[in-house]
């Protein structure tokens, strides 16, 4: 009997590191549309973040807190440089801003609810301020941004404190994007804006420019608020350490610093993944500049930008923030890239609505589209439906909550009573690059990188 | 309801706007005269009463920043963003205004007797805005809803990015931005530039001007526009 040759001929599969899939795929896609790629979310890419650090817990040279039964305090104090009333907080967690429009009435109501009944603030967005977030939210912090879309001084006296929006970590540069499939009857007539058209936010503002106007505008919304409101001054993380600077000349009673991880719901991915810096750089910068000036504990600081557990919190309260933001985490826990959503208590399936997207449970980023699978960032009458914001606010509550206890755990274990204690001191990094953007020893080891001419 | 002189070389802005937001609100002034303004910023922000102020003399940034209800009067120039983001009422500057005049407005009457600087009625949300005389660049850029009415010329890039705000000029314009046109004046368009020149007090014949509005290319992506946005 004769027998065939086994077959010999070799496939060559060597991927090229310039041109691999990823690349191929972003140059088919500019050669078909002739557009670039506009997505919702944060970066994608790997950069060093918290997960570099860790802490040095108590052990001989500190003594530890008693983690169940000791008291931890998580209080939260911002704008007291200024402002006759500053925003008290239960916990140093809050909901970063993000607009109705990106997101929709039920889930502006879910951050509002869990908000308020875990002690925290949440904050409006590009769009103005709905009566149902005011209502549900206690502490809310209205945004003054570039494009003004529903800004009025009623709102401002109705808020607890004023966010003026230089940028954001996503997009540092940038203005707001908001596509067609959103701009819906309700948020076109928010907005001023005709029905359906592709929003793009202007990316200054428009009644001042550079920092010297930027401290006249400051005092006009303090003269207009009679000095009550703590006023916030939001920056995209890019020259930090000169633009916290700036900020706080400004007038500003607390920064927030937004660092590259930083999500979005609609905005060019060459924006997403290639301006600005990560948090980790950038909070350290922030620390810098309030230190140069004196003004640590005078000028409060929010960071944001990939927090998402209870050791991001911890770590960036050690940098030096004195509270965080949080707003693609806050999705998550309301069902965002799950492959199902729970309607009377019962999970149905997303599947097809990621399939109808070409994505899958894990990967999505489409929020740009309006067509959420979840019903998270839509302003689809259908599709909103899928989120309760009762399930919502529950869900909210328990990861805030988590996180909190995580906080006060790993502040009670480094022998903290507060955990605004928590202190450089108490980290180290694991990685080269993060000792070198956090300005902290390798784990091990005295050397930080950078300093004293290493 | 009594008349009021504050003046600002003896008692401070703080003084003066706190006045206006209390008491004012709580109908006691009828019209409030301010002296020596001295190009002080934030003159009248945040007026919520349909009281009166008269300002003697110049005003610095944003004077009569978010106005409601209320009448200001600059009875010399203004600085940059005055009534900016203003939702009704009436601002009047008699001299010169700088840039960002009536930026974001929602509503009410902005009136220069003057020319206007950069950026007049950019962002404009539905306020109504006349010029006497000239804006400089970038006038009404993405400006969304309102009017302008300009008596002199135009800068460069005028309605940049407009939305549906309508603007009307009677001089030159130097060059239109992207996705504005000039279009036909209708009987409603030279009715509405009468009303809004006899509400600033201004004598023109309203067949003298031309209306700019968006060409509403812009609205949607389009991939052939290149780098028009």
């Amino acid at each position: 009997m004769e027998s065939k040759p086994a077959q010999t001929k070799h496939i060559s599969r060597e991927e090229s590191a310039g041109y691999d899939s990823k690349t191929l795929d972003y140059i088919r896609n500019a050669a078909a549309h002739g557009l670039y790629e506009i997505r919702g979310m944060g970066a994608k890419r790997k950069v060093a973040n918290f997960d570099d650090l860790v802490f040095l817990g108590a052990s001989l040279s500190r003594y530890a807190l008693e983690g169940y039964r000791e008291k931890c305090n998580t209080k939260t104090i911002l704008g007291t440089r200024f402002a006759k009333k500053p925003i008290e907080l239960d916990i140093p967690i809050t909901i970063a801003g993000m607009s109705f429009g990106s997101l929709s009435a039920n889930v502006k109501e879910s951050l509002g609810r869990a908000a308020s009944e875990m002690g925290t603030s949440t904050t409006t967005g590009d769009g103005g301020m709905t009566q149902e977030e005011r209502q549900s939210s206690k502490t809310l912090v209205y945004q003054c941004l570039p494009s003004r879309y529903g800004f009025n001084p009623d709102d401002v006296r109705r808020a607890d404190a004023i966010e003026v929006v230089i940028g954001q970590g996503a997009k540092p540069g940038g203005g707001g994007m908001l596509l067609g499939q959103k701009v819906s009857p309700r948020v076109a007539k928010m907005r001023t804006l005709p029905e359906g058209i592709d929003q793009r936010s202007a990316c200054r503002h428009p009644d001042w420019t550079g920092p010297d106007d930027l401290a006249i505008k400051i005092q006009e919304l303090r003269e207009l608020t009679d000095w009550e409101k703590p006023i916030y001054v939001k920056v995209g993380a890019t020259r930090t350490f000169n633009d916290v600077k700036l900020a706080v000349h400004a007038g500003a009673d607390v920064v927030v610093v937004d660092g590259m991880q930083g999500g979005t719901a609609a905005t060019q991915t060459c924006f997403i993944e290639h301006i600005g810096i990560p948090t980790l750089g950038a909070v350290r910068q922030a620390v810098d500049a309030l230190e140069d000036l004196d003004m640590k504990g005078k000028v409060q600081l929010i960071v944001s930008g990939g927090i998402r557990t209870g050791p991001d919190v911890a770590k960036a309260l050690a940098m030096g923030a004195d509270a965080v933001a949080i707003g693609q985490g806050v999705l998550v826990a309301l069902g965002c890239n799950s492959d199902s959503y729970i309607q009377n208590g019962v999970h149905h399936s997303a599947m097809e609505g990621y399939a109808a997207l070409g994505t899958a449970p894990g990967f999505c980023h489409h929020c740009h589209t309006g067509k959420c699978p979840v019903g998270i960032t839509t302003q689809d009458p259908v599709l909103e439906q899928y989120l309760n914001p009762e399930v919502g606010a529950m869900r909210l509550r328990n990861y805030l909550k988590t996180l909190n206890m995580e906080l006060t755990t790993i502040a009670r274990a480094c022998g903290k009573q507060n955990v605004h204690h928590l202190e450089r001191e108490d980290l180290v990094a694991l990685t080269v690059e993060a000792a070198a953007m956090a300005h902290l020893p390798l784990a091990g080891t005295n050397w930080i990188p950078g300093s004293n001419g290493d | 309801m009594e008349n009021l002189t504050f003046d600002l070389a003896k008692s401070s802005l703080r003084e003066l706007n706190q006045l206006l937001h209390k008491d004012a609100k709580d109908g006691k002034l009828g019209k409030v005269t301010v002296l020596n303004p001295d190009g002080a910023h934030n003159i009248a922000v945040g007026l919520d009463c349909p009281v009166e102020v008269e300002v003697q003399g110049h005003a610095g940034y944003y004077v009569g920043g978010m106005n409601k209800i209320a009448t200001i009067t600059v009875m010399g120039s203004a600085g940059t963003g005055v009534g900016e983001n203003m939702m009704s009422g009436k601002v009047h500057v008699k001299g010169f205004a700088s840039n960002g005049a009536g930026a974001s407005a929602h509503g009410g009457l902005l009136v220069i007797d003057g020319d206007a600087g950069l950026r007049c009625g950019i962002s404009l949300k539905g306020g109504d805005i006349v010029v006497g005389g000239s804006v400089g660049s970038f006038s009404a850029f993405m400006a969304q809803a309102g009017r302008m009415v300009i008596c002199g010329d135009a800068g460069d890039a005028l309605g940049d990015s407009l939305y549906e705000a309508v603007l009307y000029v009677r001089g030159n314009i130097k060059t239109l931005g992207s996705d504005a046109q000039i279009e036909p004046m209708s009987q409603a368009d030279l009715d509405t530039v009468a009303d809004l020149l006899a509400q600033a007090g201004l004598k023109h014949d309203p067949k003298g001007f031309k209306r700019i509005a968006s060409k509403r290319e812009l609205y949607h992506w389009n991939v052939d526009a290149n780098q028009e946005y």
